[in-house]
């Protein structure tokens, strides 16, 4: 079996394959979308323990004296904040305010932050930290060094505590911890994008096979599934987490996005922030959430009616397992962005109705 | 896998025929390409169907597909079962997952479509 032309592969894509996987190619990237079914995988995170391959995901490295002043300009959430072991879900902006990305940084030490950045944007990030460096700090693309394993669901911990000595029970959330899974060293990070409980973890690629296949093994007993980028999709929807290039690009901003509250204008200056100051204030459209009346299912692109003039469009749709709705994301005319209001989406010849409802469509309980 | 008496097209839809009605759904090969399904949009009793013009669509978790008619006709009877159990689409694509019944307009017209050995060798090409 071949690669098409052109494709990235994971290291782990091998193993995709001999698990049957459907491939996919998302972002230049042969992933798997899914190995059974993405409902049954979908369910296996929210019932117990799923583990995706992520590992077409970006890292990038900043170190240095002012490695802290270096992450500080770049995004808009404030590293400043962090400790040693936290981590922080920030943007990079445009100078005119559109996202280049969103990201998560982790403080490894005061001199050394680590990003995880979206697959797809990976090149594009490097080069825009590289060009708005004018700090003493080095960028350092890592994504060759990592696999990127997550192991989502409430039944995560207790599979990944099997294979490691790191307490897993006090890693909070949005915490991490340099230690070891299955021998080898690895970063333990308490954080996802499914709306569950879970991990995420980065090692290097030679231990990537055993580790997977511990993994299973050890969640064998939750009946632990092996998910697809599939289910990612439908658990991301459902907790209402953002998606580059459906949610957020170029031309959006954080406070059409919803994303407010990753950007902190007191922390002084950073890059994008005087075209944020502007758009504060004239926020135009707005992310909301809705849900289907029909069994009709809405997907990106489609067109959002308000009183039967065209008004918006859909930025992600589809089933939610978890609710047994049809459910989706859009951007409308902050005015007609309140919950209860009816829309309607254009869906091939027609303009079936949908209402908007409060976001995240899923919130999970408190353990 | 294909049933010997059923037609088949490219886009992966199957007829079969009894006296004038031509009995419509899409095949496992199409199933499985979808994934789970979850809606199955129909034309109503009463609508007309044109041989290779759209008729309806498959919503699977994933993506939307188009469902192609086979055949030109008037639609006679569609499976309202599917409406509450898209899911029998996965399960039973050949049987009890059909989708619409047609009353044929040319009764010639199947005999330009695949035969199931044509079908699986289109399907096992486009799959290399």
């Amino acid at each position: 079996m071949s690669l098409p032309a052109g494709l990235r592969a994971t290291p782990l894509n091998p193993i995709h394959r001999r698990l049957g996987a459907r491939m996919v190619d998302f972002g230049g990237w042969d992933m798997p979308v899914y190995y059974t079914g993405i409902l049954e995988e979908h369910h296996a995170v929210r019932r117990s323990v799923g583990l995706f391959d992520v590992s077409h995901m970006g890292e990038i490295d900043i170190r240095g004296p002012e490695a802290l002043a270096l992450i500080n300009y770049a995004a808009t959430n404030d590293a400043g904040r962090l400790t040693p072991g936290r981590a922080q879900y920030s943007a990079l902006l445009h100078e005119h305010g559109g996202f280049v990305d969103d990201i998560l940084v982790h403080m490894v030490a005061p001199d050394h932050y680590f990003l995880c950045v979206n697959a797809a944007n990976q090149e594009k990030d490097y080069r825009h930290l590289k060009a708005i460096n004018r700090f003493d700090a080095e960028v350092d693309y890592s994504s060759d060094r990592y696999v990127q394993l997550a192991i989502q669901g409430p039944r995560a911990q207790a599979t990944l505590q099997k294979l490691t000595p790191v307490a897993l029970e006090a890693i909070r959330y949005y915490h991490f911890v340099d230690g070891e899974v299955c021998g080898r060293p690895a970063r333990i990070a308490r954080t996802g994008y499914t709306g569950e409980d879970g991990f995420e973890i980065y090692l290097a690629p030679e231990s990537a096979d055993r580790t997977w296949e511990a993994i299973l093994e050890a969640g064998a007993e939750f009946s632990i599934r092996p998910c697809g980028l599939g289910a990612r999709n439908t658990l991301r929807l459902e907790a209402k987490m953002a998606l580059y290039g459906h949610e957020i690009d170029a031309s959006i901003n954080p406070f059409e996005a919803d994303l407010a509250w990753i950007v902190k204008m007191e922390k002084g200056d950073f890059h994008g922030r005087r075209a944020l100051l502007q758009a504060r204030d004239s926020v135009r459209r707005k992310l909301v959430g809705f849900e289907m009346r029909g069994r009709a299912v809405a997907r990106d692109g489609y067109e959002v009616y308000l009183d039967g003039r065209p008004a918006g469009w859909v930025t992600s749709g589809g089933p939610a397992p978890t609710l047994g709705k049809n459910i989706g994301l859009a951007y409308l005319p902050v005015e007609a962005a309140e919950p209860g209001r009816v829309i309607h989406i254009g869906i091939r010849d027609r303009q079936l109705e949908a209402v908007l409802v409060p976001t995240p469509f899923y919130k999970r309980g408190k353990s | 896998m294909y049933p010997e008496e059923f037609r088949y097209t490219k886009e992966h839809e199957w007829v079969t025929v009894s006296g004038e009605i031509a009995t419509i759904g899409i095949t496992d090969y199409a199933q499985q390409q979808l994934g789970d399904i979850v809606y199955v949009d129909l034309p109503r009793v009463g609508d007309a169907v044109m041989a290779g013009k759209t008729m309806g669509s498959v919503e699977s978790v994933k993506a939307v597909s188009d469902i192609y008619s086979p055949v030109t006709g008037e639609v006679v009877e569609v499976n309202a079962t599917l409406a509450e159990a898209p899911e029998k689409v996965n399960q039973d694509p050949h049987g009890e997952a059909w989708l619409v019944k047609v009353k044929l307009a040319d009764a010639e017209e199947i005999n330009r479509l695949l035969s199931a050995a044509e079908y699986q060798s289109y399907i096992e090409a486009v799959q290399r």
